[in-house]
């Protein structure tokens, strides 16, 4: 076993994630990207509960954990309190939570934060459902994903397919706040990770920062996976990494040469019942034609 | 009155008693004990609190932040980590409001922050209601909150700063409520504490070092507790909060020193009164009514007029002054518990219920639950006196009476 005591990351070894787990690798990164100087809000989920088991804690930085949804109010009053004490231009707020906490029952919390202009960076680590409780359907839940809300089936309806809802796109929501710094990255890139929360710091004003975190259990991958699922969801297209700065797109990973989606699909288990019948291989079609979407829509192919 | 109090009265009048609204009152009391943080999100009939509050602030009489949220879920999300932060926090509700906050309610108390809220409060939907009813505190009681009600704008001012000196001290939220538009929206006589009678209460909020979210002091907050602590955890928050009831008598009396102007005056019939309960009637009654808030004026009212009936009002809900109560109470033949609340489904009204469970085996007082006042239905004297009678009555069911 290696030895532990010299790791000074913030995000500290120890915590209860599954090996491989693409939310904690992500999560050390924006952590040791931060610094100690930042206080962390965190919503309920995976992150939470694998790294706080009362008495321990895996954070060496000032953090707390209220409640699943109020994640971005938490860290407006955390600022509130820094602005008191004078101490708002030296500790970042920073507020995080998965898809569930961001796109979902968080959201209008959120908004409201965006609203008020607060220099708040959030961090929404994105595995695209609710991991945390057993892989049910989330907003953020992709077309096709078998989750167990939207379950695969063997009936002749579109519930068969899995979940067929479009997901929520966040990254619009987020620009239309009029945010100066919105970006989209993956677990595949952690020093692309690593240099947006960088930047993201050195904004005025809200920042949101959306990561996807493959899920080992969730996605039925296995862990020596995670980087590389992060990887080929960017180079579908349908995870594109982007980066807006007031507003514009200023940065994008080109995509050369696009990887099709049925060979990232086909690694997961999540959507292994898409390859099995007609109606599965018309969804494939189908979200070939959301990556194409994304390729055209920014760019990346420029 | 003697000659010594006579005179700070009146000088003490010439600087800050005045003819207020009830919200008006509040605001100004909070502005006085400087929170750092105020957070709060409109809804009837809490709005003039937080009007008056942003108002000061915009005309620079005021130096907290005032934190406007897009949902009273929201507000007291703000205060927590604003509290968290190891700032003085402030926030107003009612109602759909109060019982929407519930889920954070319930985590501020686990994590022993101590906000303090003023509810104004009113009955609950459907049908909607706008008017005065205690169903939103019942329905938030088991949330590890300490529970104050006033009577009128002075006691909801003197109750202010108990809820800010108790919270402080023992790390438990404290929530002031005040009968909505009763005593929100109605204009009495009423003394406002300066900031320096403030300060000489209630000092400066300074958290002790790695007890709050600081760079300095890396803590984390809100970790999550398996079997083998949860129910600990759970215990302590109940055993602060019962044991509290020492501190807020205490504290009544320290305020009452330190700030005599500011304290409700105690009327001719009062025998008894703390920061906890307070008699009003004669000594050894047959008949004694309970009841909670601005009620109480009126039954004293009728209490005036009868020869054996007292009125017994409960001031702290929440840590449950059950020997204050049952003392009061054991000499008495019968005792009515008037209740603007009801749970619903139940036996008895949740005051009751708390009283009856008190009382059993203890006192052979016969008590009686009944509903009244539910979505600001005057309660008339009328009523009471009804009330009054039926108490003797041996039928022990729930009445509605209104």
């Amino acid at each position: 076993m290696k030895n532990t005591k010299n790791n000074k990351s913030m995000l500290a070894p120890g915590h209860r994630g599954c090996a491989g787990c693409g939310e904690l690798l992500a999560a050390r990164t924006v952590a040791n990207a931060l610094g100690p100087n930042t206080i962390i809000a965190n919503g309920t989920g995976c992150l939470e509960v694998t790294t706080t088991p009362y008495p321990q804690s895996a954070w060496r930085m000032p953090w707390i954990h209220s409640l699943f949804e109020n994640a971005a109010g938490v860290a407006s009053g955390i600022l509130a309190a820094l602005k008191q004490q004078k101490k708002d231009k030296e500790i970042k707020v920073v507020a995080q939570g998965g898809d569930g906490g961001t796109f979902d029952i968080g959201f209008g919390l959120i908004s409201g934060m965006w609203e008020r202009g607060e220099n708040i960076l959030y961090v929404c680590y994105d595995n695209e459902a609710y991991a945390n409780t057993g892989m049910q359907a989330s907003g953020a839940t992709p077309w096709g994903s078998s989750t167990t809300t939207t379950p695969a089936g063997e009936g002749q309806t579109i519930d068969a397919i899995g979940s067929h809802q479009r997901k929520k796109d966040m990254i619009a929501i987020a620009l239309a706040h009029g945010l100066n710094y919105v970006a989209q990255t993956t677990a595949g890139f952690l020093s692309d990770i690593e240099a947006k929360v960088k930047k993201a710091v050195t904004m005025e004003g809200p920042a949101y920062i959306q990561i996807m975190t493959p899920c080992i259990p969730g996605w039925k991958i296995s862990p020596d996976q995670t980087l590389a699922m992060g990887r080929m969801a960017a180079k579908t297209g349908l995870y594109p990494q982007l980066e807006y700065i007031n507003g514009e797109l200023v940065n994008k990973t080109k995509i050369t040469k696009p990887i099709k989606v049925g060979e990232y699909l086909n690694a997961q288990g999540r959507f292994k019942h898409l390859f099995k019948t007609e109606q599965g291989k018309e969804q494939i079609k189908y979200i070939q034609s959301l990556a194409d979407a994304n390729i055209k829509k920014y760019g990346l192919d420029k | 009155m003697n000659k010594k109090s006579q005179k700070s009265q009146t000088s003490q009048k010439s600087q800050t008693s005045c003819i207020l609204e009830g919200s008006q009152a509040i605001a100004q009391t909070i502005n006085n004990i400087k929170p750092t943080v105020i957070s709060a999100y409109p809804i009837t009939p809490q709005t003039h609190i937080v009007e008056d509050l942003a108002k000061l602030k915009a005309d620079g009489k005021a130096t907290y932040e005032y934190v406007r949220a897009e949902s009273e879920f929201a507000a007291a999300s703000i205060v927590t980590g604003a509290s968290a932060t190891g700032e003085r926090v402030y926030t107003a509700t009612s109602s759909q409001g109060l019982i929407l906050m519930a889920e954070v309610l319930f985590n501020i108390a686990g994590m022993r922050l101590p906000v303090v809220l003023t509810c104004a409060n009113r009955g609950l939907s459907a049908p909607i209601t706008i008017w005065n009813d205690h169903q939103d505190a019942m329905t938030i009681r088991d949330a590890g909150w300490i529970m104050l009600f006033a009577e009128n704008h002075q006691e909801a001012v003197e109750q202010h700063l108990l809820a800010y000196k108790v919270a402080e001290n023992l790390g438990l939220p404290a929530m002031v409520n005040i009968d909505g538009f009763v005593l929100t929206h109605t204009y009495e006589s009423v003394n406002i504490p300066t900031p320096a009678q403030v300060k000489k209460f209630l000092p400066a909020y300074k958290p002790v070092k790695g007890t709050y979210l600081n760079p300095e002091n890396p803590v984390t907050f809100g970790a999550f507790a398996t079997p083998a602590h949860y129910m600990e955890i759970r215990q302590e928050l109940h055993n602060a909060l019962v044991n509290s009831q020492e501190l807020i008598k205490k504290e009544y009396n320290n305020l009452k020193k330190a700030i005599p102007e500011i304290i409700k005056p105690t009327e001719k019939a009062t025998k008894i009164n703390n920061g906890l309960v307070e008699y009003y009637g004669p000594k050894n009654p047959k008949t004694i009514l309970i009841a909670l808030g601005s009620l109480v004026g009126t039954i004293k009212d009728v209490v005036d007029s009868e020869s054996d009936v007292g009125v017994l009002k409960i001031k702290c809900l929440r840590p449950f002054p059950e020997k204050e109560i049952l003392d009061i109470l054991k000499t008495a033949k019968h005792a009515a518990v008037m209740e603007k609340a009801i749970s619903l489904g139940a036996t008895n009204g949740p005051m009751a219920m708390d009283i009856k469970a008190g009382a059993k085996n203890k006192i052979d007082t016969h008590i009686k639950s009944y509903v009244v006042g539910l979505g600001g239905r005057d309660i008339t004297k009328q009523m009471i006196k009804k009330i009054i009678k039926d108490a003797e009555n041996k039928n022990d069911a729930i009445k509605f009476i209104g």
